[in-house]
């Protein structure tokens, strides 16, 4: 869900640019020069993933995996997914560029928070174990996002309140769908590269 | 198959390096990323409908100045448009105001129209300028020309390689789907269907993974200590400066409109 330009009060533009300049800023300190291979290909990894379009119903979703990203990058999700939101805004004309740090935030954001509370677990737990966190993540991380989405909406204006609701329930099935999918991928990459959930941002916090 | 970003194909010179086509191609491009973010910024803060026109025209003859294929780009912008479209749609009944018309009980409002028809007209503005003056750089000067704006090098580096390999990983992404669709799996609403997916995404992801080990080690093979040098070096030059004297004196222009109008 990318939010355009002209769309949001100033001070919610704002103060989503200064919420992501800081993430960003985080984000880059668990980022030595050694790990750019690694979470930039992880990056474009996420970048391919989200041109994915699975069927639902009679129609058909792009997938997001915000929550997979946090699992895997840590802190380091925030610059990796920036990077991504930059390149959709500039070469496919999505979303929009005063909306860029607000963006950002909504899609980095839940990942972060998905990845410091749950990445833990996913690394500790047993397979299934695993796969099940990994669900929860996925799902959290689209909820977080839509929340975030109402909150600027609803914090531009009230006109925006009921847009707002019907955002966050257009995206319960993305919801259900996100989670299984970061499940199966969560179980897949477990087993065959247990690594992968090291969280690549390392153990520096 | 094409790349992810072509937005613009450009023949190869001698060298091997892609030659720009238009005169607006051929300016700095940091002073075409500072051009589109102040032009953003310009069309976010003015608010009366002639000033949002006139923004709307100068985006338009940038698309045409760049000679990026208009149809294609104007059939990205329609694609963003059917995201936002329900939000303003909504709003008309959702402001209150001047009653328009009521369907079924809902009364729309002549204020909540021009509120939707000014984000509309803002939003459209700043994607095209911005597709015009930046999405016709090369990936890579993308980068050069961030690094020359001070942006910090490690995110630099990050937007380089994630650049560099978003075609390689999406050919890997193809050759699975190939091999999926081989062994007779068609997408559908399905737990089958979906657990797929969620494999095809973690074998995507464990493959980059393995891929950028291998990429660190050829780095370190070759001498990597920690830091990569940018080659690129721009040169601001006299036509540069006219572009930017020339966007200021447009944008200026655009805020004066905007005061003069505001006061009437």
């Amino acid at each position: 869900m990318h939010i355009v330009d002209g769309a949001l009060s100033n001070p919610v533009v704002i103060g989503g640019a200064v919420l992501a300049v800081g993430g960003l800023a985080q984000g880059l300190r668990h980022l030595p020069m050694e790990k750019i291979p690694v979470a930039g290909m992880l990056s474009a990894a996420f970048f391919v993933a989200s041109l994915i379009h699975v069927p639902i119903g009679p129609s058909s979703v792009h997938l997001v995996l915000n929550g997979l990203a946090g699992l895997v990058l840590g802190w380091a999700a925030f610059p990796a997914l920036f990077v991504g939101l930059l390149l959709q805004a500039v070469f496919f004309g999505f979303g929009g560029l005063t909306v860029l740090g607000v963006n950002t935030v909504i899609i980095a954001g839940p990942a972060v928070l998905v990845g410091l509370a749950l990445g833990r677990r996913i690394q500790t737990a047993s397979l299934k174990g695993a796969a099940v966190w990994g669900a929860i993540g996925g799902a959290l991380a689209i909820a977080l996002t839509t929340l975030f989405v109402a909150l600027a909406l609803t914090l531009t204006g009230d006109e925006f309140i009921p847009a707002a609701r019907l955002v966050f329930l257009a995206h319960i099935p993305v919801m259900a769908i996100e989670a299984l999918l970061t499940g199966a991928a969560v179980y897949l990459a477990k087993q065959v590269k247990p690594e992968l959930f090291d969280n690549i941002a390392g153990a520096r916090t | 198959m094409s790349p992810v970003f072509t937005t613009l194909d450009k023949p190869l010179n001698q060298t091997g390096g892609r030659e720009q086509l238009s005169w607006l191609g051929r300016i700095d491009p940091r002073a075409r990323i500072l051009a589109a973010l102040a032009f953003a910024i310009t069309i976010v803060a003015c608010d009366s409908f002639p000033v949002l026109i006139g923004g709307v025209l100068m985006a338009l003859l940038l698309l045409v100045n760049s000679r990026l294929p208009a149809r294609r780009t104007l059939k990205r912008m329609a694609t963003m448009d059917s995201f936002i479209l329900f939000i303003l749609v909504l709003l008309p009944f959702t402001v209150p105001g001047e009653p328009m018309f009521t369907v079924m009980g809902l009364t729309a409002s002549w204020e909540g129209l021009w509120q939707a028809v000014e984000i509309g007209l803002k939003a459209n503005a700043v994607i095209l300028a911005l597709m015009a003056l930046v999405g016709t750089m090369e990936p890579v000067t993308l980068g050069h020309a961030l690094h020359g704006l001070k942006v910090p090098e490690t995110l630099v580096h990050l937007l380089m390689f994630t650049v560099r390999y978003i075609d390689v990983l999406r050919e890997e992404y193809l050759r699975l789907r190939q091999a999926m669709k081989a062994r007779g799996f068609r997408p559908a609403t399905s737990w089958h269907s979906y657990r797929s997916f969620g494999y095809l995404v973690g074998m995507m992801l464990v493959r980059s993974m393995e891929r950028s080990e291998r990429i660190l080690g050829a780095m370190k093979c070759r001498g990597f200590t920690g830091r990569i040098t940018l080659l690129d070096r721009h040169a601001y030059g006299a036509r540069d400066a006219v572009f930017a004297a020339g966007i200021a004196l447009l944008l200026v222009s655009l805020v004066i409109a905007e005061v003069s109008l505001g006061a009437v």
